[in-house]
């Protein structure tokens, strides 16, 4: 049986992947932002997760204003990194695992999640940035990954309850595949941050911490925080956290926290990352 | 939207609240139904080619698309605010700015009538406190 083992999330800021893909990670700048990582690395590399079910948001990449999916599954083979303007990110294509995935979709459809199937997308930075950050630069990805797709772009995102609840339902998809897989789930995004307007800069560290906190300490708390509360104390941009309630809706009542990795900035981002593990 | 629904999460969401946080626009559906081929163009520089044919004469690329004039005026100042005030959204704009070798950091900053020092100044400082931009009508 397949088996959701831990969860992991993370920013995917663009300027992380600019940096990583010119080596500029040593830099002075830079240098904080990656250290963060290296537990995360180590950790990984012994966990061997067959699969990642990597929860990011589309940025006007894969999906133009012609078609919104509020939630998305991509069951294909492989997906290319997608060319935002300036070519495409210098890393490998990412490996699906379409077994899995339609399996995923069949259960998670019938148990009245209403998926879209995705049999031929690119993949931007929301997912291929976190890959850079957990697996540094392999020649190929040493996992498969069924990417879901979240719209956080177009008002209004999923609520963070009913991401919760997708997650939930990812869990049960997963647990009934009868191969036996271990599976992690990350979820991408955040943390607080504006990229426009007068506004532009916010962070917010405060609730930024707090939400870090009520990962573990109490979710059911993050899955009432409507859409409102994140675009004033987490910046425009900070609503990309309803992916994070995908995440931890897959990993079971209780979770235990790992690992934790907080900095400002990443350009104009609050750059959080956490490691926790499911529930048994 | 009304409280019928009783205390389901999301469902306390008034959409004129979005408008209340100050120096920030919510890509809601009248914005982008505006905004829609300003930033269908924008995906549009996804592709190599398009992107050659748009450096190559920005005027003449623009007018295939059914913009109106200040959208089309705001892309040629790449005017960020302008954009966003005729409907854009910052991802797909990011297609623009990115295929002028510019970062988020440049674009952000551009909007907030700041230095480009002293953004960055501030964003080493830990970035922009929310105290005082969270509400105009409660001013907090």
């Amino acid at each position: 049986m397949a088996r959701i083992t831990a969860g992991v999330t993370t920013s995917h800021v663009p300027a992380i992947g600019a940096a990583w893909d010119h080596g500029k990670d040593g830099d002075d700048y830079w240098r904080p932002v990656f250290e963060g990582y290296e537990w995360t690395r180590r950790w990984i590399g012994e966990e061997r997760p067959d699969v990642v079910v990597l929860v990011y948001n589309d940025h006007a990449s894969a999906f133009s204003l012609e078609l919104i999916p509020t939630f998305a599954i991509g069951c294909a083979e492989h997906f290319e990194p997608a060319d935002e303007g300036f070519g495409p990110r210098p890393v490998p294509p990412v490996i699906g695992h379409p077994d899995l995935a339609w399996h995923m979709a069949q259960s998670i459809i019938l148990d009245e999640f209403d998926l879209t199937i995705v049999n031929k997308m690119d993949v931007d930075h929301g997912l291929t940035i976190p890959l850079s950050l957990m697996f540094g630069r392999p020649d190929t990805w040493p996992v498969r990954v069924v990417p879901i797709s979240v719209n956080v772009i177009q008002f209004p995102p999923p609520t963070g309850n009913r991401c919760y609840m997708l997650g939930e339902s990812i869990r049960r998809a997963v647990e009934s595949y009868p191969e036996d897989l271990n599976v992690h789930i990350w979820g991408t995004g955040g943390m607080s941050h504006q990229l426009q307007g007068k506004r532009a800069g916010l962070i917010n560290r405060e609730f930024d911490e707090a939400f870090l906190d009520k990962l573990t300490a109490d979710p059911g708390a993050l899955r009432k925080m409507p859409h409102i509360e994140y675009l004033r104390e987490a910046g425009s941009e900070g609503i990309e956290m309803v992916m994070w309630l995908v995440m931890r809706g897959a990993l079971g009542p209780e979770a235990k926290e790992l690992h934790r990795h907080y900095h400002v900035p990443a350009s104009n981002t609050a750059l959080g990352h956490i490691v926790l593990q499911a529930s048994a | 939207m009304t409280d019928a629904a009783g205390d389901r999460p999301g469902s306390h969401v008034d959409l004129s609240e979005l408008d209340d946080i100050p120096g920030t626009t919510v890509f809601t559906a009248q914005r982008s139904r505006k905004g829609y081929f300003l930033n269908q163009f924008c995906m549009s520089l996804m592709k190599p080619e398009n992107r050659a044919r748009f450096k190559a004469g920005e005027r003449a690329y623009l007018d295939e698309w059914p913009m109106n004039e200040a959208q089309k005026q705001a892309v040629l100042a790449r005017d960020y605010s302008a954009a966003i005030a005729e409907g854009g959204n910052i991802y797909f704009l990011a297609k623009l700015f990115l295929s002028d070798g510019k970062t988020f950091q440049d674009a952000a900053q551009s909007m907030t009538g700041m230095s480009s020092e002293d953004y960055a100044a501030m964003m080493l400082a830990g970035g922009r406190s929310p105290e005082g931009w969270r509400s105009i009508k409660e001013g907090r």
